[in-house]
């Protein structure tokens, strides 16, 4: 009988949610599931917009190169500066109309169709324990012994990999495939994704590990640890920033803007930090929560255009391919 | 067996939904398509590491199978279960398993500094050849023992009486057998292998390693390249289908004829020969078995924590792995001859991410993809069992038709009447390990959900790359004991089930 009035009240819900209007957000698997900070925002949103908002998940930039103009995506979240040019080039996004002056980033962000919500660093992380001297520069990492040992990802199937090699492009330029050749030792190995790598790490296997300047939060406010640190570089560190667009040809387009408007609003920004483990786009740092205040943070930050880093691309892999596979 | 009709629709439906696929990359591919150096190399590396990978597998399968085969002792039949279950774990949790005996810091090394040695490092062609080995080790073995127990127990006895020695019973009576089984383990391991990737890199230590699913992937993922990336999947395919086709015409028919389908009996053998097969055993269960008891040490506390989404989404891929062994074995039966085995290798040829992304562009104009995303694992899941589902099925059968076709047709059997009492009672061993390995196979694979899922369709190892994907690893390594025991459960049910009432 329980279960009865259970799917009784989920059909009346459902028929509900019918005259609703819904707004689809196409998002990465990590940003909507109930690890990530999609249900959260789902929720705050829902509570302003009298509208069902619904991620769907999976290779957002892919299904919409697929989809072209019948997609059913209203708006996107979680694009990275690295497809951005290839998603400009596709003429499916439209401009997404916000006051950027509200940003918080560590650089000016004019761009009238990407929208930030929240970004980090590419950075070493390390354990104090295991790591009591670890590298305090760039430099130390290349003079660093080859007993240290580094596990990082794959350029060519990682956003974070990519972004490490154009990395060491910003701080060496010409000089970036010897750079390869002097870590090479030191990379213990290479993985497909951030995931694998971070658990090698997490295990023990390897000293240091590319990720963000932003993971060592996850460990201090979810697990108390504050033994895990990002090792901060004076030549700089690469900008990883998340974005977020509104598609051009959607049904609904009011509500694509209002959930455009949402991401700079502070209950949106103020989800972001534990949600994501990641810095919010529109938030003074007084207001951030204060494990996040206290992060190192690099003073220095390297970043390339969409246009240059496209340039680049293709020659950074290959020097690092080559480098490597000696 | 079945209807020719009824196996020639099989077989077309299998290449069409492995073919269409492709088909619908390639129309919505442009021009250009990337074939440079750095592909060439992917090439080479996928074909060496695949030929070493199943040669390795089937050559250390076979003193495996020999002493399983041969020994009798307690606790053999669990013994045989785990010994399978490296093969259908999520690659992975399977690589940190690995990791955990073999890694910088792994047991292996500890043991190996604490004796004053160097440490020996896993990340190399050395890395990925062991972890195909531990991968496929498992499935050559269990192909190459159903030979050994298909073995007419009159051919063993009589070898017995003879005073055969051991060169002479291995050369009269075993290799025939294994030449007939052989090509087939050799030729499945090396399409596996061929779609390495994740495995393949990590272990590889770098861009040496480099296949071509990860050249696939790149040209997806990251550069919409759609040309180069069906490109790629056409030449995984031709290598699949090429390796599958010179197994058929490698394995021979053995000439042992037809026994009493009695068990063998347990002949006392002499003490070394007795010992020489234990520590063969107990190798392989150090090897096998020991990663997988250091994930479960390290995840078991946490499972009773997990959260009721884990748990709904372990609910759903036990449907699923249900379903998908319904449909498998549905299509195995028709398909069990050598045409059929060759077709059914292209449910492994393909790359899932090509095999994904062309039934998204299929489906899409009809339906909505998410509300099929579901049914739509459901068949690739099947598909991708089928290879194995066949080539354990398919000897079998075909020692059936041809030792009691004779006789039934001599007291005119019916179909029904030839499936019922001839057929289905000598199958029921295959069947139920057949069974057994297309849902725990399916329960552990990631395939095309990743593709299509949300949150409220998302399987068990979605859950589990979820976790990882957000800081949560100790969740994540308790998932991966969950999905372990279930896969395994599965595994053992089926299994046991198809052995019930069988004579052993």
């Amino acid at each position: 009988m329980k279960n009865l009035t259970f799917a009784a009240g989920l059909l009346t819900a459902s028929a509900a949610l019918a005259d609703t209007p819904v707004l689809t957000v196409y998002a990465p698997d990590y940003f909507a599931s109930e690890w990530g900070p999609g249900p959260s925002i789902e929720a705050a949103f829902e509570a302003s917009c009298d509208c069902d908002l619904q991620f769907k998940t999976g290779d957002v930039l892919g299904r919409i190169i697929l989809e072209g103009t019948r997609t059913d995506a209203d708006a996107v979240i979680g694009l990275n500066t690295d497809i951005t040019k290839k998603a400009r080039e596709t003429g499916l996004f439209a401009p997404h109309g916000q006051d950027v002056a509200k940003l918080t980033l560590p650089l000016d962000w004019t761009d009238e169709v990407f929208l930030p919500f929240n970004y980090s660093h590419t950075a070493f992380i390390y354990n104090t324990e295991s790591l009591p001297n670890a590298p305090q520069s760039f430099d130390e990492l290349l003079a660093a012994d080859d007993s240290l040992s580094l596990v990082i990802q794959d350029p060519r199937s990682s956003i974070s990999g990519l972004a490490l090699v154009l990395w060491v492009k910003s701080v060496y330029g010409d000089r970036a495939e010897s750079v390869w050749e002097q870590l090479a030792p030191k990379i213990l190995t290479v993985t497909k994704g951030w995931s694998e790598s971070y658990g090698l790490f997490t295990d023990g296997e390897a000293d240091m590990v590319l990720s963000y300047t932003t993971s060592p939060a996850y460990h201090i406010v979810a697990e108390g640890d504050l033994t895990k640190k990002a090792a901060i570089f004076p030549e700089g560190h690469y900008f990883m920033v998340e974005l977020a667009a509104k598609i051009a040809g959607t049904d609904n387009p009011e509500l694509a803007d209002a959930f455009l408007a949402f991401i700079l609003t502070d209950t949106f920004q103020n989800l972001i930090p534990t949600g994501n483990w990641s810095l919010p786009a529109a938030l003074p740092v007084p207001e951030w929560p204060e494990a996040f205040q206290e992060l190192p943070l690099p003073e220095k930050v390297l970043f390339y255009s969409e246009d240059e880093a496209a340039d680049l691309r293709a020659e950074t892999i290959e020097e690092w391919r080559r480098a490597l596979s000696k | 067996m079945a209807p020719r009709a009824v196996q020639i629709i099989a077989g077309a439906a299998l290449a069409a939904f492995v073919i269409a696929p492709l088909a619908a990359v390639w129309a919505k591919a442009g021009p250009a398509v990337r074939f440079g150096p750095a592909e060439w190399a992917a090439l080479r590396f996928t074909l060496l590491q695949a030929a070493l990978s199943a040669a390795l597998s089937v050559l250390l399968a076979i003193p495996l199978a020999r002493a399983l085969a041969r020994s009798r002792f307690w606790g053999r039949d669990v013994t045989i279960m785990l010994l399978g279950a490296p093969f259908i774990l999520p690659v992975i949790v399977a690589v940190l398993g690995l990791i955990a005996i073999f890694g910088q810091n792994g047991l292996l090394n500890d043991g190996l500094r604490a004796l004053g040695f160097e440490p020996l490092s896993i990340y190399g062609l050395q890395g990925v050849l062991l972890a195909h080995v531990f991968f496929n080790l498992p499935l050559a073995t269990r192909m190459i023992l159903l030979g050994w127990m298909s073995l007419p127990s009159e051919r063993i006895r009589l070898g017995q009486s003879l005073g055969l020695g051991a060169m002479a019973r291995f050369y009269l009576i075993e290799w025939p057998m294994i030449r007939r089984i052989l090509p087939s383990a050799f030729a499945v391991i090396f399409v596996i292998c061929l779609s390495s990737f994740a495995v393949a890199l990590t272990l590889g230590g770098g861009p040496k390693a480099t296949t071509i699913e990860l050249a696939i992937y790149q040209a997806f993922r990251f550069e919409f390249d759609f040309a180069t990336a069906a490109l790629l999947g056409l030449v995984q395919l031709f290598l699949s289908v090429s390796a599958a086709g010179v197994a058929l015409w490698l394995a021979g028919h053995d000439r042992l004829g037809i026994g009493l389908d009695r068990p063998a009996p347990a002949a006392l053998r002499p003490l070394s020969e007795r010992c020489i097969d234990a520590g063969v055993i107990l190798g392989a269960m150090l090897f096998l078995i020991l990663p997988l008891a250091l994930l479960f040490i390290k995840g078991a506390a946490g499972v009773p924590d997990l959260g009721a989404p884990v748990w709904f989404a372990a609910l759903r891929s036990l449907a699923l792995a249900l379903g998908a062994t319904l449909l498998c074995l549905c299509f195995a039966l028709p398909l069990a001859t050598r045409w059929g085995e060759l077709i059914a290798t292209l449910g492994i040829a393909v790359s899932p991410l090509v095999l994904g992304t062309g039934l998204f562009l299929i489906v899409r104009p009809y339906v909505n993809p998410f509300d099929v995303a579901l049914g739509v694992t459901l068949c690739v899941n099947a598909l991708m069992s089928l290879p194995f589902a066949l080539r354990i099925l398919r000897p079998e059968v075909q020692a059936v038709e041809q030792n009691f076709s004779h006789l039934s047709a001599a007291l005119g059997l019916g179909a029904w009447g030839w499936f019922r009492w001839v057929m289905l009672p000598r199958l029921r061993r295959p069947l139920g390990f057949a069974a057994g390995l297309t849902a725990a196979l399916s329960m552990g694979d990631l395939g095309v959900i990743a593709l299509f899922g949300d949150a409220e369709r998302a399987t068990l190892p979605l859950k589990l790359y979820q976790l990882m994907g957000s800081y949560r690893m100790d969740q994540a390594a308790a998932a991966a004991v969950l999905l372990l025991a279930l896969s395994l459960g599965l595994f053992w049910l089926f299994d046991r089930v198809g052995r019930y009432g069988a004579q052993d």
